[in-house]
């Protein structure tokens, strides 16, 4: 029997660059295909390609055994191809079941009103299939991400499809929500629908999938049932070496103390106690809506303290503003770098030179030159790919955008950096550079604060583990007494 | 570093609005011989100076993702502080220093009004913009202010080298503009504060104040113009101006810069400006009526825009 989907011999080229060279890819009713790779692997090229929204420039795709023609967005619905993308397409104004049979609203018998009785009705009943309750009348803006992809995976299943892409679908999930879109997506398995999985997190890879098929630089390097591979084996097929370690080794030694933070209240924060010392590594952990990030802007004066203390080496500070901030030596590498981190108009040196223009300015100007040098210094340290600094950060992959900014911000010369979630969305190799950089910080005698919301990379990285509920810290534990159930027990506050 | 240079945001923005423009001036050079005369050329400088000059201001101001509509309103009423205060004999540079700073202080009321209470600059610009008008108005009881002294009228119809004086003002304007934005650190924190203004607070500009300073200087050079309008005109006029915003904005936009912030330039605005006062003079030239101007003018900034649109696939 023919599979469900067939990919043949993709090829695809853009200026310079093959993506995808002579790709194939298949995949079975009721089977998870995981494809995996590095940024700039040619993954997002195949979504692409596969949702219409570009055409390839050889190749056959065919479905059931039938050759097909994917022009568009609208063709690949038509086909029963779903895509779930990493940035939803929803509109947030509207209500969840408004959002769900977008552009398929039932009308009222003859006439051009919508029936929303059968609407709500039939987004109740697409959501059942999920085994999910949502209220249907809810806006969608006020669903957290978790709720907002559910919404998106019914929107596709209630076209029918028998194909679904997910690309990174749980890269702003908690591990509950993550478990709760496996139990979703082993239904839609049992129903018969093919899915493609795309994902950096390697243990989901291993957790979910039936086959996988490794891309690196637009070729297929493997393809095969999951069971045969093993997770260093697939790593390094990946990054087209073997990699020794995930995380880099470090010997950092205990210095003095460069934060302390007593008694802080804020908003969603509540009596705040912790230390910092130089030479360790404090992660940072806790469930969406802990307070984490909440935590990192207001030591960063993007928020403001309501009460308590800050001090930095022994001096009490009071951030009102970044730049505050920044004028004692602290940085922070944001979450969602596209939307808090970059200008994404500007090219690679602006971006790096934007926090610490001043060692380049002469009265007002700035003194072109010495900037340039800078960047380019940096692009080379960081390996900043493409090597340009006048190339435009809207053309780099993600790792590379994060690599942008972290120049930025190891430019700034801070005595205290905290990584809101640093390598969201960037593939193995690219990690395992920005570990490598955050050992030499701390090091060095930079204090350093990671949040993640990966719990091995947290253990593998930091020294001492900060896990936070509902605005409290409710534990500190050193890295190397930490598991994952007791981390989890802390952050859920279940000892209460 | 040649090939890295082209990759960046400015040079291709410019050249295709640059090659319109040049286009535009071999076609008008052969169809009318008056065209590429000295003599005809800067007098559509001097036409084109008193909007160009708030054309700069407005680049600022666009290329933060706002938007001032309070400028044509703004050219009147400094015109009228301006004038006045000459009609009771203070001296020049006061009179002068007082129009200015009408215009920074209308410029730094609506910089305030964006960041502090978080209004959008259509709506606080749109106000002031009636405001402005109605205050000119009521200031003068609708009628114009007569009575200057002559060394006013100069302003306006002196020349410098056979070039007219609000030419060199506004290529003085420009030439500063210019170098502020490419060259200075304010200039980098305008195209930051609009490519991502929570970005570019995050990395520790007050954006805030960056905000302010941008609707001040474009207070301050609507303000300008107003002076400079008025001396022409050797009176302060309350309808002076009158939908002025619209001529710049237009000039800005077919300059290539982007209303939604963080892309463009000031020479991208030169050349729009140019554009349009060349294919005014080029009608007048050829004997095209005022009705029929108004549509070609209007055809042609919608081109420049769809062209503009097209380029950025």
């Amino acid at each position: 029997m023919a599979p469900l989907l067939e990919l043949q011999n993709i090829t695809r080229r853009y200026p310079g660059v093959v993506a995808l060279d002579d790709v194939s890819f298949s995949l079975n009713g009721g089977e998870v295909h995981c494809l995996v790779g590095e940024n700039g692997a040619g993954k997002s090229t195949l979504v692409k390609i596969l949702s219409g929204a570009l055409a390839a420039d050889e190749g056959i795709l065919s479905i059931d055994g039938r050759q097909i023609e994917v022009h568009s967005p609208a063709d690949a619905q038509a086909l029963g191809i779903g895509i779930i993308h990493q940035d939803f397409k929803l509109v947030p104004e509207l209500s969840v079941a408004q959002n769900i049979l977008l552009g398929h609203e039932p009308l009222k018998r003859r006439s051009l009103f919508i029936d929303y009785g059968q609407m709500h009705e039939k987004a109740r009943g697409t959501l059942r299939q999920l085994g999910e309750e949502i209220d249907t009348t809810a806006k969608v803006g006020h669903l957290g991400i978790a709720g907002q992809q559910i919404v998106e995976i019914a929107r596709a299943l209630s076209r029918n499809v028998r194909i679904l892409a997910m690309d990174e679908p749980t890269a702003s999930l908690t591990k509950h929500e993550i478990a709760n879109l496996f139990r979703v997506i082993h239904r839609l398995k049992s129903e018969g629908v093919g899915i493609m999985y795309i994902s950096h997190r390697l243990e989901e890879v291993f957790d979910i999938g039936d086959k996988v098929t490794v891309l690196r630089d637009g070729k297929v390097v493997q393809s095969c049932v999951l069971t045969e591979l093993d997770r260093r084996s697939l790593i390094s097929l990946m990054v087209g070496r073997e990699l020794e370690d995930e995380y880099p080794a470090a010997t950092l030694v205990l210095g003095t103390e460069i934060l302390r933070v007593e008694h802080l209240v804020a908003e969603r924060l509540t009596d705040i106690n912790l230390q910092l010392f130089r030479g360790e590594i404090l992660g940072i952990v806790g469930l969406v809506g802990a307070g984490r990030t909440e935590l990192a802007r207001v030591l960063f004066g993007a928020d403001p303290v309501i009460s308590g203390k800050i001090l930095l080496d022994g001096k009490p500070i009071a951030p009102k503003s970044p730049h505050d901030a920044i004028n004692h030596g602290i940085g922070l590498l944001t979450e969602d770098r596209n939307r808090l981190g970059l200008v994404l108009p500007m090219n690679v040196r602006e971006n790096i030179s934007l926090a610490g223009l001043d060692p380049f300015l002469t009265g007002p100007f700035i003194n072109r030159k010495a900037e340039e040098a800078a960047a380019q210094r940096s692009v080379e340290e960081l390996q900043i790919k493409p090597q340009a600094t006048e190339a435009e950060v809207e053309t780099l992959s993600g790792g590379n955008r994060q690599k942008v900014v972290l120049a930025r911000w190891l430019s700034t010369k801070a005595r205290l950096l905290i990584f809101d979630e640093p390598t969201v969305g960037i593939d193995v190799g690219a990690k395992y550079e920005i570990y490598t950089i955050i050992n030499r910080l701390a090091a060095a005698g930079v204090g350093i604060m990671v949040i993640s919301s990966d719990l091995p990379e947290l253990l593998g990285v930091c020294t001492r583990i900060a896990v936070m509920c509902r605005g409290r810290i409710t534990g500190i534990i050193p890295a190397k007494d930490a598991t994952q159930e007791r981390i989890m027990a802390l952050a859920t506050d279940s000892d209460q | 570093m040649t090939t890295t240079r082209i990759l960046s945001r400015k040079a291709p923005a410019e050249l295709g609005i640059g090659i319109a423009f040049v286009a535009e001036c071999i076609l008008l050079s052969h169809l009318s011989p008056y065209f590429l005369t000295t003599e005809n050329l800067l007098n559509v400088s001097l036409q084109a100076s008193i909007t160009a000059i708030i054309a700069a201001g407005m680049t600022f101001v666009i290329l933060t993702g706002g938007i001032d509509l309070s400028v044509g309103s703004l050219v009147a009423f400094a015109g009228i502080i301006t004038t006045d205060i000459l009609r009771i004999h203070l001296p020049l540079p006061v009179a002068i220093l007082a129009g200015l700073s009408v215009g920074a202080a209308s410029g730094a009321f609506a910089g305030v009004c964006v960041t502090r209470f978080n209004i959008t600059p259509f709506i606080v610009t749109l106000a002031l913009m009636t405001i402005w008008r109605g205050a000119a108005f009521v200031y003068t009881e609708g009628r114009p202010i007569w009575e200057l002294p002559e060394s006013f009228g100069l302003l306006g119809a002196g020349r410098v080298l056979e070039v007219p004086i609000p030419t060199l003002m506004m290529v003085i304007v420009y030439t500063v503009s210019h170098i502020v934005l490419t060259r200075t650190k304010f200039g980098r924190y305008v195209y930051a504060v609009g490519g991502n203004r929570e970005a570019a607070r995050l990395a520790g500009i007050r954006t805030d104040r960056v905000l302010v300073q941008v609707y001040v200087v474009c207070g301050m050079l609507a303000a300008m113009s107003g002076i400079l309008l008025a001396s022409r005109m050797n009176s302060g006029q309350p309808n002076a101006g009158l939908m002025y915003e619209l001529d710049v904005i237009a000039a800005v936009v077919v300059g290539g810069t982007s209303l939604f912030g963080g892309r463009g330039s000031i020479i991208g605005t030169f050349i729009g400006a140019m554009l349009i006062a060349v294919l005014r003079n080029g009608l007048n030239l050829l004997n095209v009526g005022s009705y029929v101007q108004q549509v070609v003018v209007g055809a042609v900034i919608l081109l420049a825009v769809l062209m503009d649109q097209w380029r950025r696939r």
